[in-house]
């Protein structure tokens, strides 16, 4: 599905991009809108064992299999609490369905280039590496996470890495 | 023993039909100056399946012509010719040849034409690096003039006469245009153009009648600017056609839409095939002899069958002969200039380059036309040799899907399943007496998706004998070459079980049989010492008990010896207990490389392999169990799921979380009492069943679940068996036996320990599916971290 939506990218004649906005705390993140592939509310989940404790575990959705990811905790941002208002967004990377619980959807943008400035190094909070800058929008900044690297990264074990494979 | 190898006809006839549709399509694909290797190596390997398939089949006559078609292909592969393209013509009139031969063979008949020899000829010719003669492949001088008397007389002609300036088109361009339209229908002989108007036509083909011709006018000009008018000698010569048939025209009995029926059903299949009226020119060109003749009587639109006529002209337009109809042609013009050429611009000529371009789509579609024609066209024949028993209608009979779809179909109704339950479970809070329509609307429901899931799954069951038919001949191989004498017993061979299933199983079986054979079955003097008889018998059982299948391989053999086993693992230093039970020890020759080390025993061999065979069964959720006696035997016995897609488990209590339990690894279920738990020296937690002591695993703790909500002793203790024996998994609550839909984890997220997949329960909620090897290895790797305090107080 992926694959599809990519090639009807979403590039307005201005060369910009849409991003989808969200809130974690109070820091607002863009991810881009073409992995978005839905929004939803948070069900019950189904543990799963020995995984790291963002990793909540993973729902049914329509017959698929998803695990679900809470963003707040991988960030140590904002209050972890599960009620009728937590939002669970549905990502499609590179085929793979995945669920983020973040504090609150906030908009969808266009974004251009050159709006989005390089960011300075962070340290520890979250690795550069995913972010691909920050962007200034009516007073408000928002970190563009390239999002697709961030899940496929080895850290949030989402993914089998090679030597899991093996073993 | 005897086997029915018709059975598998329609597997051969199936797969051999789509090799012949690669290959074609490869063909068709190769750039005849820059071969692809793999291309080559593909097109290779198609023939040689073909073959393979043909030679264990006894169709000798299509293994023939395979052998002498992959014999050049593997020079060509190998690099030691260079392929022109008269080799891809060759090929794909062998292709043609195969196609014919196949289809006779569905008809349970023989194929038998010369164009079998002349295309092994030419193939040879081609092999022995000969260049591409003048004449090109050598035509059999025979079935020439019969070929050419028999369309000749057949053919109606019909004279169009017309003038392109009075009928409002522009001549040149339209008039090629028309010509070929009208090429299409038959042959078109174009008189008088040159020399002015009105122009002069004159149409013959078997498949031509009026309304068609009046069409293709019709879209061009105005009819009445156009006269059409039968010719005598159609007339004259529409009888004889009917009497020559069955011995002249050996190619033309299965092609449709030849003589007698020229009007009617034929020419809607004529229509779209410009192959039969290319070919036709030099027959009415009244030159039999002519070098290029030999060469439209070998292309296979020159033959018409059936199901390859659109084939038949791509090769037509690459083929090197083609040089030829062009001199023709232009000898045509010659002679028209002086005034009496039949046909000026060859019609032939044209429509092939045209056609050339159009045969990749046209091959496509190949198989389908010969499919749904596959019933009608030997009716003739049939009348001749009625005796013949038919094999039924081909074709039709089955179809290839591919199991991407059938899955697909297995997942929904999955799905469907699912949802069922969840209304059924909403419907529980109704009254049943208020809504009675919802409750029988609901068990209906029920009973049409299970059997809507009964019918899918269905879809890909197949008889175990398609792994066991292959066994006689292992059998007798293996034992010739041992000098052993043993007969093989199929029982229960009609059991169906998946077909993934069965694919995978074949490896593990002929393992095991050849075992059986090497290492069970006695020479034939030791077995006359010990009583027996000379002839050892190995039996394959094949049955469901359950949801199980399982699959027994048993020999008279002398058995296993416990005594040399233990030997040998003693003298690996596998730990063992001091007076392990039977099943312990015959579970040692699938410890990996257990007994590969030396042949000292006759039981050694036994190992090679075994934990290979036990580690694909294992890939499949079976399990692989071992009995033997001394001197009576062994038997070795294999338990498989039905399906890879559905698993019968046991929904098992943790806490908030159900887990299932593949139902084969369960063996009991026990409500322990206090003292059956005790610690080994605060290490491991054993659990005292009937004397045995078994490793318990709560897994609360390898699950890292958190708090243990209840005590070991109100806890219930489930018996599996594992790979490193039984071992006891305490559960809060056993809640209920269903077949569960097996989902991957990994698809979206990773494999996860001691979990070998997911499942959707009634609620919609997703249930880990326990894999209870893994289980025990994570146990022996938690063991150490546990401090004896925490287990005590548990105990308490």
């Amino acid at each position: 599905m992926s694959e599809d939506l990519k090639e009807r990218a979403v590039i307005t004649s201005d060369d910009s991009r849409e991003y989808l906005t969200f809130t974690l705390g109070d820091e607002e993140y863009g991810i881009d809108i073409l992995n978005v592939q839905e929004i939803r509310g948070y069900d019950a989940v189904t543990k799963i064992a020995n995984s790291p404790d963002y990793i909540k575990g993973v729902i049914n959705m329509r017959g698929v299999i998803v695990p679900i990811i809470d963003m707040r905790l991988k960030f140590h941002l904002g209050q972890v609490e599960y009620n009728q208002f937590t939002v669970v967004i549905i990502l499609n990377i590179s085929g793979r369905v995945i669920g983020m619980v973040v504090d609150g959807v906030s908009d969808v943008v266009a974004l251009k280039g050159e709006q989005i400035r390089p960011a300075p190094e962070f340290g520890a909070v979250l690795d550069t590496a995913y972010i691909d800058g920050l962007a200034t929008l009516d007073e408000r900044m928002v970190i563009v996470v390239d999002i697709e690297k961030l899940m496929t990264s080895g850290d949030m074990g989402l993914v089998d890495r090679i030597q899991n494979e093996s073993s | 023993m005897t086997i029915d190898m018709t059975q598998f006809y329609q597997v051969f006839f199936d797969e051999a039909d789509e090799h012949l549709a690669d290959m074609e399509s490869l063909l068709l694909e190769l750039d005849v100056d820059q071969p692809d290797l793999e291309m080559l190596n593909a097109i290779f390997r198609a023939a040689h399946s073909i073959k393979g398939g043909a030679g264990t089949f006894g169709f000798t006559d299509m293994a023939r012509v395979t052998h002498v078609l992959e014999t050049l292909l593997d020079r060509l592969r190998k690099q030691e010719l260079q392929p022109v393209t008269e080799m891809v013509d060759a090929f794909l009139e062998a292709g043609d040849v195969l196609k014919a031969q196949l289809q006779a063979h569905r008809e349970g008949e023989e194929y038998q034409d010369e164009r079998i020899d002349r295309v092994c000829t030419w193939l040879e010719r081609l092999t022995h690096g000969e260049q591409p003669a003048g004449t090109a492949p050598s035509a059999s001088p025979t079935a020439a003039p019969a070929h050419s008397d028999q369309t000749q007389t057949a053919e109606p002609t019909w004279k169009i006469s017309f003038d392109p300036l009075a009928s409002e088109f522009k001549p040149d361009v339209h008039l090629d245009a028309l010509a070929e339209s009208l090429g299409e229908l038959g042959t078109l002989q174009r008189y008088s153009e040159a020399t002015g108007r009105p122009v002069v036509w004159y149409l013959s083909g078997p498949g031509v009648c009026l309304n068609n011709i009046q069409e293709i006018f019709d879209f061009i000009c105005d009819l009445d600017g156009v006269q059409i008018a039968p010719m005598d000698d159609a007339e004259k010569s529409a009888s004889p056609a009917a009497d020559h048939e069955d011995e002249a025209f050996g190619f033309f009995d299965e092609a449709p839409g030849t003589p007698q029926d020229a009007e009617d059903p034929g020419y809607g299949f004529f229509a779209d095939s410009p192959a039969a009226p290319v070919s036709i020119p030099p027959e009415n060109n009244g030159q039999p002899s002519d070098s290029g003749y030999g060469f439209f009587e070998n292309a296979p639109g020159a033959e018409a069958s059936q199901d390859t006529e659109s084939d038949g002209y791509g090769l037509f337009g690459n083929s090197p002969g083609m040089e030829q109809v062009a001199s023709q042609a232009a000898h045509d013009r010659e002679e028209n200039a002086q005034g009496y050429g039949l046909f000026d611009p060859s019609p032939g000529y044209p429509s092939s380059t045209k056609s050339g371009d159009d045969s990749p789509s046209g091959s496509t579609e190949a198989p389908t036309k010969g499919g749904d024609s596959g019933g009608a066209p030997p009716n003739k024949e049939n009348a001749a040799k009625s005796q013949t028993p038919k094999r039924g209608p081909g074709g039709d009979s089955s179809i290839r899907v591919s199991v991407e779809k059938v899955d697909q179909l297995i997942n929904l109704v999955g799905e469907l399943v699912i949802t069922h339950a969840m209304l059924a479970e909403s419907a529980t809070h109704l009254d049943p007496v208020a809504h009675e329509k919802i409750f029988s609307g609901l068990s209906n429901l029920e009973r049409n998706s299970r059997d809507l899931q009964q019918s899918v799954m269905s879809i890909r069951m197949m008889p175990i004998s398609f792994v066991f038919n292959r066994f006689p001949r292992v059998v007798r191989d293996t034992a010739a070459n041992l000098q052993k004498k043993v007969t093989l017993r199929l029982v229960g061979e009609d059991t169906e079980l998946d077909k993934g299933l069965i694919e995978r199983l074949a490896d593990p079986l002929n393992h095991l049989v050849r075992n059986s054979i090497d290492h069970g079955i006695e020479s034939p003097e030791k077995r006359r010492a010990a009583g027996k008889s000379e002839t050892g018998e190995i039996v394959l059982r094949a049955s469901h008990q359950g949801g199980n299948i399982v699959i027994e391989v048993n020999d008279d053999g002398a058995g296993l010896n416990r005594e040399k086993l233990l030997a040998k693992a003693t003298e690996r230093g596998v730990p063992m207990s001091d007076n392990p039970s039977d099943k312990e020890v015959f579970q040692l020759i699938f410890a990996a490389g257990f007994s590969t080390a030396d042949k000292v025993t006759d039981i050694s061999g036994r190992g090679v392999g075994m934990d290979v065979v036990r580690r694909n069964i294992e890939q499949m959720n079976g399990r692989i169990e071992i009995d033997s006696a001394p001197g009576q035997g062994t038997r070795i016995t294999i338990r498989l799921p039905l399906t890879l897609a559905i698993l019968d488990g046991m929904a098992v209590r943790l806490g908030d979380e159900t887990f299932i339990l593949p139902l084969t690894a369960i063996r009991e279920s026990i409500q322990p009492k206090r003292e059956q738990f005790k610690t080994v020296s605060g290490k491991g937690r054993v659990l005292n069943t009937s004397g045995e002591y078994l490793p318990l695993v709560v897994l609360q703790d390898i699950f890292e679940l958190g708090q243990v909500g209840q005590s070991l002793e109100d806890s219930i203790v489930v018996i599996v068996d594992t790979n490193e024996g039984r071992m006891a998994l305490v559960v809060d609550e056993l809640m209920a036996q269903q077949q569960v839909v097996i989902k991957s984890l990994e698809t979206n997220y990773r494999k996860v320990r001691g979990v070998s997949g997911a499942t959707i329960l009634g609620d919609g909620r997703v249930a880990l599916i326990l894999d209870v090897d893994e289980l025990v290895q994570l146990n022996q790797e938690m063991q150490p971290k546990r401090t004896g305090t925490s287990e005590q107080g548990n105990l308490a």
